[in-house]
């Protein structure tokens, strides 16, 4: 049997635009000042794994090496689309499983302001004569032509899909989902967002693919973040304020899509989601009615409603009503996204994964301030990257 | 008459256009591409087949921001042919939530999208409200 793994530090940058800092300075700020969270240095650890997505063969993982601390240590480069930041640190907490490392450091950061479309964003000009190309022949560009690509579009059909299988979804139901996040984003100072938006504001905003407008769609912006794991016998022989600060791993989880018809015409985010979700409850030994706090992938205002079925947070078929009960406000039965999600705290793709155990952690040591959700003691981290990969994490506090 | 030739090699056209699949002869998983295992059950041999004209709307979106070059708005949606899931954009409709509808009953159409300088028409595909 694998012995525990904790979170010893960890640490996210303001999300937002940041003109003078590259992903290497993002990234050595984020990556010290996890270190100094935890009371460790670069000497300490036996194992990084790092992600940046956009830029994913330039290596940051050494890069980052360079600027804070080349020990010699192996770096494992990862990208895993929007779950990196989570499969970075997956691979860092197996490492530390294996023996192979006391502890260990896993980094996401991404440069994404101004970015726009990631997928579908340009298309190329048709050539002049129709040759078929490609794994379908095609003689011309798809997009546009036999459905999108774009990430808002691909999405909203996705949460239109839930909606048709069990009714009840509508244009205001998906925006009012959004009106949470952003109204949740106004007490957190490191979102790329926290303007509290009218319902009014958000149905009224420039339409991207219906039923998401631009604020039910997940900000573009630059930021990083790093968490460094520590075995359980290694925590041990830390002092007691590091170990009373230090967050258990009760569950880590990565999964990939399971084949079912239809995965390949429309991503199916559901199956690897509820997959990962019951072997994370398993792990843990803990049930989704448990929970404390819950940061989701909100990629999309119409992605948060699937994951509430997916990750059981409702009865199957239930996701409407589960909202429409106000569970998922801060104040709900299950907060749900209390830093603003992808919508408004921002989403720089590969930082993501790890942001999202930071803002659980926050509230498990009850550091979270204005926006604590009082007596948190177990939360839930969910990440989606699309093609596609799940990750999903439960943290406990420390019984110390 | 000029040449025709389809968008996509999954689309023959004929006087009776249609849509065919490679088809798992194992489990029946169907593919618009070239598999050399079946991603459902690793079985190798596959056939041809072809897939119905008509079906049901599953999903869609209603595309209003997208690449240049691109006319929006437009509706993408998945279409379930018999069980067969087909991605296509839902045309000869107007592009809004009230003429688009979930479950709406659609059928395959195919269209003229362009002719290229040796005088070749590409066409393209799409499904169209079948009430």
């Amino acid at each position: 049997m694998a012995e525990d793994v904790w979170i010893l530090g960890i640490h996210m940058t303001k999300f937002g635009k940041h003109a003078d800092l590259d992903t290497v300075d993002l990234a050595a700020e984020a990556a010290q000042a996890a270190l100094r969270d935890g009371g460790v240095t670069m000497k300490d650890m036996g194992v990084l794994a790092a992600g940046n997505l956009m830029a994913a063969n330039a290596g940051i993982g050494q890069q980052l090496q360079k600027q804070i601390g080349q020990t010699g240590i192996p770096v494992f480069n990862v990208a895993n689309a929007c779950a990196t930041g989570a499969t970075a640190l997956r691979t860092a907490i197996m490492a530390v499983k294996a023996g192979e490392a006391e502890m260990g450091l896993a980094v996401g950061v991404e440069k994404l302001s101004g970015a726009g479309l990631l997928s579908g964003g340009t298309r190329r000009a048709d050539d002049d004569t129709w040759t078929p190309r490609g794994r379908y022949g095609a003689v011309a560009p798809v997009d546009g032509r036999i459905g999108t690509e774009t990430m808002p579009g691909v999405f909203a059909q996705i949460g239109m899909e839930y909606g048709h299988r069990y009714g009840g979804t509508s244009f205001e139901l998906f925006a009012r989902i959004s009106e949470k996040n952003h109204a949740h984003s106004t007490l957190n100072p490191l979102a790329a967002y926290s303007k509290k938006m009218s319902l009014e504001q958000i149905m009224g905003d420039v339409m991207i693919a219906y039923p998401n407008t631009r604020p039910m769609c997940s900000a573009n912006c630059d930021g990083a973040a790093a968490a460094v794991v520590v075995s359980d016998s290694k925590l041990k022989t830390l002092s007691i304020e590091q170990q009373r600060r230090a967050v258990k791993v009760s569950a880590s989880v990565l999964t990939s899509d399971p084949w079912q018809e239809s995965c390949q015409i429309l991503p199916d985010v559901n199956t690897l989601t509820r997959n990962a979700a019951t072997q994370a409850y398993e792990q843990a030994g803990i049930g989704p009615e448990d929970l404390d706090l819950v940061e989701l992938h909100d990629c999309f205002a119409t992605a948060e409603l699937v994951h509430y079925d997916n990750l059981g947070l409702c009865e199957v078929g239930g996701a409407v009503d589960f909202f429409n009960s106000g569970a998922t406000w801060r104040d709900g039965a299950t907060p749900v996204n209390v830093s603003g999600g992808l919508e408004s705290k921002g989403h720089p793709i590969a930082a993501t994964g790890i942001a999202n155990i930071w803002e659980v952690c926050h509230h498990l040591r009850g550091e979270a301030g204005d926006r604590q959700i009082q007596g948190a003691k177990v939360g839930l981290a969910h990440v989606i990257g699309l093609g596609s990969a799940c990750g999903v994490h439960i943290l406990e506090k420390s019984a110390a | 008459m000029a040449t025709q030739i389809p968008l996509v090699d999954y689309l023959v056209l004929g006087d009776d256009p249609h849509l065919v699949a490679n088809e798992c002869s194992e489990c029946g998983a169907r593919f618009f591409d070239r598999r050399n295992a079946c991603a459902g059950c690793g079985g190798t041999e596959f056939k041809k087949v072809d897939v119905g004209p008509n079906g049901t709307l599953r999903t869609f979106t209603i595309v209003a921001f997208a690449a240049p070059g691109i006319d929006v708005p437009f509706v993408s949606g998945v279409v379930d042919c018999d069980g067969t899931s087909v991605r296509a954009n839902v045309v000869h409709v107007e592009p809004d939530p009230e003429h688009v509808t979930m479950g709406m009953p659609v059928r395959l159409v195919t269209f003229p999208i362009g002719t290229d300088t040796a005088g070749s028409e590409a066409i393209g595909f799409g499904f169209e409200p079948a009430a």
